[in-house]
């Protein structure tokens, strides 16, 4: 850059500035504080009904523990939402890893280079879907409703139709209530990993060049065409990058499983995934979202299940209603800030 | 019978007094006074965000006043939804229209009020009142059974003012109605426009183009920071008069020229043409030099500049900006130095929803970014650029009209491109930011960079570039010096009335 400022900031920019970037931090704080003030009602509602079952520390663990394989799926749908797309074959994508990997076990692979395979898979999938969606300009939300179907068939085939069972290994540990002699880690390896990997992608998405990228296409795809942003590379990028979650989601569920291939699991979990991607304040026609807000609308789906199965009075039907509703609420909530923000 | 105020005056068909409006700790009007007569256009100008849209909005009935009166022919005036507003005879004709594409002429024209029985809808009556209402706009060829996406811009706004005659409006309000339209369609505009003054409508048209307000309307009325500061009848008032109320100080040098040298030639455009825009077009550019194209809408200048930044594809002739000779994609011509600003600013030319920050440094990314030097780099230029803005981090559609075309600027600026392609840089922006960004041309073309730039606003080219080419049909052939030809002559140019001269 060449061009120097040619005045120095006036005093009264200068105290704009400082009130506005203020003013820019607590439009975002109400947007984390929603969701989070959802999660602290709804876990308070159950600690004030049930106490003795739901306000244990083992059953904060089993929460983590059930919240782990959707939040790392939804950490990738994070991005893709945030890119404007969708991507309702994500359940599907879980259980062909769980088959993969259970197959390259009963082949005599190692658990880590089966682990990695099942990882492949998933990102195979990923490079399928990227590939429809920039060569033949599908919309995504198509293309992986048609794979929804085609990649848990391909995992049934590949599973001839049943569970495989594999003898256990590392990737056991996974996702297991930790055993006594190994409380010291507080919480199961899984669900580290999926703080580290929240973390990896918080910091994709704000640091680096494809972060922003993704952020200016799914604001206005126009834009970013005209900025020079290479958009059908990009998006391929960004359906290969979030099915490498959906694979690793794909570890955890095997690991969850006890060990077992099954091309049935996950079903339904897409909704899971972007419901809780919506409960942490992304919008479905891009733009916005962000890793922490899908964290939290994670935690909160698996709250609500948990908290239901430990209230005698309630049903599955409920759980299933409470969801429903809660989802609703929070994209009510959300618009009802933007229309405010607006206003000012 | 005329009506009469209480001391004694004709009673106006629409007046408004003193209204205040606040957004929160924003002050949108500040103490509006206006009046409109039957049989009378009324030209409501101001810079942006002076107040205009947000008076409209009372008017129409989106926003209540906070304080002030409202009376049409005399009655207390206070509508509560946009619904009400148009029952009682006050109709609005938007920038962007708000039709149907999918319907039908009749069915737009009746849309919420068909006349039915029972269930059913009359369409017989419906075809004849739509009809009716296109032959009184002087277009009777238009078939009312058309699908509105098959009709022109100009076509589908005098479906919109057929919709509000329809209802049988007493005001219509024309909000920059010729923004987008030609001059032969301009010209039908207008004469719609004083026939039904003289069949007795009060008639308020708001524009940027003091031209176009002078020659349509009777009386003016400025405002400024929320406030009506001035008026009066418009052929007696000379147009500097009013941009220096608009502005609140006399604007003596609107288009600053520079002495300027013209430098290495930087681009040079071959016989290039697109698949139907441009056919054949040629021009050169150098640096320190200020090339303008001028044209009607429709001759392709918009496809010119974006076949040249590779926005669209080239069906044969050549580009060479620099020394650089080849294919051509933006990723490439921002390399090359090379920078677009979009004539669609909400569409593509910003990401509205990302911040100043996120859209003025997205050509410049490096492999990490860091935001705390992306926002650095931002407030230098928006403080260069005299943005008005909270911070950095604000989502660009917070801001006026003005401003947002002031950070697509600076993208250009902060890429630090030698090549500017500028596709109406003033669009839609008030006369303050317009004369900024005419000093930052000059400035710019002084520093050595070359600017080529389109736009529909002839003084505006005449009094900012050295060279003036004209598009006529997709085809550019030469350009003049700026200071040998002059509007007319552009005109002629464009129209394809004289080929060459």
């Amino acid at each position: 850059m060449t061009t120097s400022p040619t005045q120095s900031p006036s005093p009264v920019s200068q105290k704009n500035a400082r009130w506005g970037s203020s003013a820019e931090d607590f439009s975002a704080f109400l947007g984390t504080m929603g969701p989070i003030a959802g999660l602290f009602f709804v876990v308070a509602s159950f600690a004030v009904l049930e106490p003795r079952t739901f306000l244990t520390l083992d059953n904060f663990q089993i929460i983590l523990l059930n919240t782990a394989v959707v939040g790392t799926a939804a950490l990738g749908a994070t991005v893709i939402i945030i890119s404007g797309g969708i991507d309702l074959s994500v359940g599907s994508n879980i259980a062909l890893c769980t088959v993969v990997i259970a197959l390259c076990r009963l082949h005599g692979l190692s658990p880590t280079a089966a682990a990695l395979l099942g990882i492949a898979a998933g990102a195979c999938v990923g490079l399928v879907i990227g590939t429809l969606v920039t060569w033949f300009n599908i919309s995504s939300f198509i293309v992986t409703l048609g794979l929804w179907g085609a990649v848990r068939g391909l995992a049934k085939r590949l599973a001839g139709g049943s569970e495989i069972s594999t003898p256990r290994s590392w990737i056991s540990h996974l996702l297991q209530m930790l055993p006594p002699g190994q409380r010291w880690m507080l919480l199961p390896p899984g669900v580290w990993l999926l703080l580290v990997l929240s973390l990896l992608v918080a910091g994709v998405l704000r640091y680096t060049r494809f972060g922003r990228r993704v952020f200016a296409i799914g604001s206005n795809e126009q834009t970013a065409r005209l900025c020079g942003v290479p958009v059908a590379r990009t998006k391929l990028m960004i359906f290969i990058f979030a099915t490498v979650f959906a694979g690793i989601a794909g570890v955890l569920q095997f690991s969850y499983l006890n060990n077992l291939g099954d091309p049935t699991t996950a079903s339904g979990y897409e909704l899971n995934v972007i419901a809780a991607v919506v409960i942490g304040g992304a919008s479905l026609s891009g733009g916005k979202g962000n890793v922490f807000g899908t964290l939290v609308g994670a935690l909160l789906m698996t709250v609500v299940g948990n908290g239901c199965s430990k209230v005698p009075r309630l049903t599955n039907a409920d759980q299933d209603i409470v969801t429903g509703a809660i989802i609703v609420a929070a994209a009510a909530f959300d618009q009802f800030r933007q229309s405010r923000a607006r206003a000012k | 019978m005329p009506l009469f105020t209480p001391d004694g005056k004709e009673e106006s068909r629409l007046r408004m007094e003193g209204v205040r409006k606040r957004f929160g700790a924003t002050v949108a009007l500040d103490g509006v006074d206006l009046r409109v007569d039957s049989g009378e256009v009324l030209a409501l100008v101001g810079e942006n965000g002076a107040g205009k849209s947000t008076l409209m909005k009372i008017l129409s009935g989106a926003h209540s006043p906070d304080e002030g009166k409202m009376f049409l022919d005399g009655e207390a005036y206070r509508p509560r939804d946009p619904l009400e507003a148009r029952r009682r005879g006050v109709a609005m004709i938007y920038q962007e229209l708000s039709l149907a594409k999918d319907l039908s002429v009749t069915e737009n024209i009746l849309l919420g009020m068909e006349p039915v029985w029972g269930p059913f809808l009359r369409w017989p009556e419906m075809k004849r009142r739509a009809a009716d209402a296109m032959a009184q706009l002087g277009r009777p060829d238009i078939d009312p059974n058309v699908s509105l996406g098959k009709l022109s811009l100009a076509e589908r706004q005098l479906v919109e003012i057929g919709r509000a005659i329809c209802v049988g409006c007493r005001v219509l309000v024309l909000d920059e109605p010729t923004s987008s339209l030609t001059q032969t369609d301009i010209r039908h505009l207008f004469q719609q426009v004083k026939r039904l003054k003289e069949r007795g409508l009060a008639i308020i048209y708001i524009s940027h183009f003091l031209e176009e307000a002078r020659e349509i309307s009777d009386r003016f009325t400025v405002l400024r920071d929320g406030r009506s500061v001035g008026g009066g009848p418009t052929a007696t008032t000379a147009t500097s008069q009013i941009i220096s109320m608009m502005v609140g100080r006399s604007v003596d040098d609107l288009y600053p020229r520079s002495a300027r040298k013209a430098g290495e030639m930087v681009l040079e455009v071959k016989h290039l043409a697109g698949e139907s825009r441009p056919v054949d077009a040629s021009v050169t550019l150098h640096r320190g030099e200020v090339v303008g194209i001028a044209g009607l809408i429709g001759a392709g200048r918009t496809e010119l500049l974006r076949a040249i930044f590779g926005l669209e594809p080239i069906k044969s002739g050549q580009v060479r900006v620099a020394a650089y000779v080849g294919p051509a994609s933006p990723a490439r011509r921002w390399a090359e130095k090379m920078g677009l600003l979009s004539e669609d600013r909400n569409n593509e030319g910003l990401a509205l929803d990302l911040s100043i920050a996120d859209n003025l440094t997205l050509t410049r990314l490096s492999w990490l970014v860091n935001p705390a030097s992306q926002a650095t780099d931002s407030r230098r230029w928006i403080e260069k650029l005299g943005v008005r803005c909270r911070s950095p981090r604000q989502a660009v559609r917070d801001l006026s009209g003005g401003n947002q075309q002031k950070i697509a600027l600076a993208r250009l600026l902060h890429h630090d491109v030698d090549v500017f392609l500028l596709d109406e840089p003033t669009r839609g922006i008030d006369v303050g930011s317009k004369a900024q960004i005419y000093r930052l041309i000059d400035e710019l073309a002084c520093r050595g960079k070359a600017i080529l730039m389109v736009s529909s606003y002839l003084p505006e080219l005449l009094g900012v570039c050295d060279r003036i080419a004209v598009m006529c049909k997709g085809r550019l052939v030469r350009s003049v010096a700026a200071d040998q030809t002059n509007e007319h002559q552009i005109m002629l140019q464009a129209t394809g009335a004289m080929e060459t001269a």
